[in-house]
């Protein structure tokens, strides 16, 4: 069925009798020509332009639970392509121009809303690392402003302009065409898509180990059968080393915890996204009025998907110290999400050690913005047996060729961006 | 979470900082290059228990070696960190 405002009220006239599932819950069958493991935005947006850009057969998508019920439903929702270095730059901003049409692409509506990305900075030099990284972005025909302390506050007025503020805002970058999105449609708007064009995505079906023939991976092990498959992509994102140590690889990744929080729902306070330039923390509104915000990595390898109060505590003194107001709002839930953090900061996406295995993994802080870019390089290099244009500075060997991305320029360490 | 400094006792994780996986021996000098890359870059990354540094630093300041579970987040042996650790308690 096709959604359209005729639909909409056709269905709405009827009481709403007769829609129908927006996607097969379908059932394994024995072989695929590519397997994707992962039933999040990432495997469910290869899956979609595995079917839509390339011609490589029958195509499924394995997740060990129910679609979107990994880091996709816990991200802040943030959509930005502010990067300086260039492969990064291209890379993201590759993905915001699919963001740009992606709810008539999909015929889904994922309320991408592009409200701007501010990034505050609190001293001279700040200010210059932001002139430098906005003319980096420029380069890249990516859209960037400089705004001084003025213009900051016209935009956002209940920031700390105060002549007692112990982090004086001296101007901020801004991304225009950054944003927000609805991180749930994403997800039910791919698998909708992938399904329509004969995906089969298969829930409540875990990838238990690998059909091996030599050295190439020749099919998985699942908790619903062996399936044969010609290709098998990996896009489990805080679970790749367990899943990849089922295949005997060790890759270079840690799993960390990052926490989210958000606020009872408010009247409209801030119309745009912004990052604080002294410490990490990030705030924006959602449509339902609440204030969506998140800070740094707890800062210890961990998969319990909950955080402790101690970075909570951090997060919110934080985010008071650069807009005061929020003292007195109320926290509604907070929870974590497992982030696979690479050593460089930047994602992994490739050829794996083994034949016929392919990595997507490494996304650190960033990987809802990344889903429709994700899934078109890696819908490329699972169909063609290479990286596209796009990836090839993201593949895993750059670790062994010392071509690492390093944005922050600040060694291996797992805890970048 | 509360951590259990071999000086100290049992204290809350806010007063420790994390210092990274223990488990990983450092290579020789003039050890290949592929085994500094596997040092340098590549994890274990268990889900389960998990040999790791922590520094007391808002404490006693001493560097302890710690196994925890990654997934319960509880602490099952501690010591200093210039020694092997034992089975537990």
């Amino acid at each position: 069925m096709r959604y359209s405002l005729a639909s909409l009220l056709r269905r709405g006239l009827a009481r709403n009798v007769g829609w129908t599932p927006a996607w097969r819950d379908a059932a394994p069958r024995a072989a695929y020509d590519v397997i994707v493991v992962g039933g999040g935005g990432h495997g469910l947006a290869t899956a979609y332009y595995l079917a839509r850009n390339h011609d490589v057969g029958k195509v499924a998508v394995l997740e060990r639970g129910w679609i979107g019920s990994g880091n996709t439903g816990r991200n802040t929702t943030i959509v930005r392509s502010n990067y300086l270095l260039d492969a990064n730059a291209r890379f993201y901003e590759h993905g915001m121009k699919l963001w740009e049409g992606l709810s008539r692409e999909l015929n889904f509506n994922v309320m991408f809303s592009q409200r701007g990305v501010i990034n505050l900075a609190h001293s001279k030099p700040q200010m210059d690392g932001f002139a430098r990284r906005g003319n980096a972005m420029r380069l890249n025909g990516i859209d960037a402003e400089l705004l001084d302390r003025e213009a900051v506050r016209e935009k956002v007025p209940e920031l700390d302009f105060s002549e007692a503020a112990r982090f004086p805002i001296h101007g901020g970058l801004l991304q225009p065409r950054g944003g927000t999105a609805r991180h749930d449609a994403v997800v039910w708007g791919y698998a909708r898509a992938a399904d329509r064009l004969g995906v089969d995505i298969i829930q409540d079906c875990e990838v238990t180990g690998f059909q091996m023939q030599g050295e190439r991976v020749v099919g998985v092990h699942t908790s619903r059968g062996d399936i044969a498959a010609g290709r098998v992509g990996l896009a489990v994102a805080g679970h790749t080393g367990q899943v990849a140590a089922l295949a005997g690889l060790r890759l270079p990744i840690e799993s960390h915890l990052l926490q989210a929080c958000v606020s009872e729902p408010l009247k409209p306070l801030v119309d745009t996204v912004v990052t604080f330039g002294a410490g990490h923390f990030y705030l924006s509104q959602s449509d339902r009025g609440g204030l969506v915000f998140g800070g740094d990595l707890d800062g210890y390898n961990s998969y319990a998907q909950r955080g402790n109060l101690g970075m909570i505590e951090h997060v919110v003194a934080a985010g008071v110290s650069m807009m005061p107001c929020l003292s007195r709002t109320r926290l509604l839930r907070h929870w974590a999400g497992v982030m696979d953090m690479s050593m460089d900061g930047s994602p992994i996406i490739g050829a794996s050690p083994l034949d016929g295995l392919y990595l997507n993994c490494g996304w650190c802080y960033g990987g809802f913005k990344a889903t429709p870019a994700s899934g078109w390089v890696f819908a490329h290099t699972l169909a063609e047996g290479a990286p596209h244009a796009l990836n090839q500075a993201f593949t895993l060997d750059r670790f062994a060729e010392g071509r690492c991305l390093d944005e922050k320029g600040a060694g291996p360490v797992p805890g970048a961006h | 979470m509360l951590i259990k400094c071999p000086w100290c006792g049992e204290r809350d994780a806010g007063e420790f900082s994390y210092g990274g996986d223990a488990s990983r021996p450092r290579p020789a000098e003039d050890a290949a290059e592929a085994d500094w890359l596997a040092y340098v870059y590549d994890r274990d990354n268990p889900r389960g228990p998990h040999q790791e540094f922590w520094q007391h630093s808002h404490g006693c300041r001493q560097w302890l070696r710690l196994r925890r579970d990654t997934l319960s987040h509880e602490v099952l042996a501690s010591g200093p960190a210039g020694e092997p650790l034992g089975d537990g308690e």
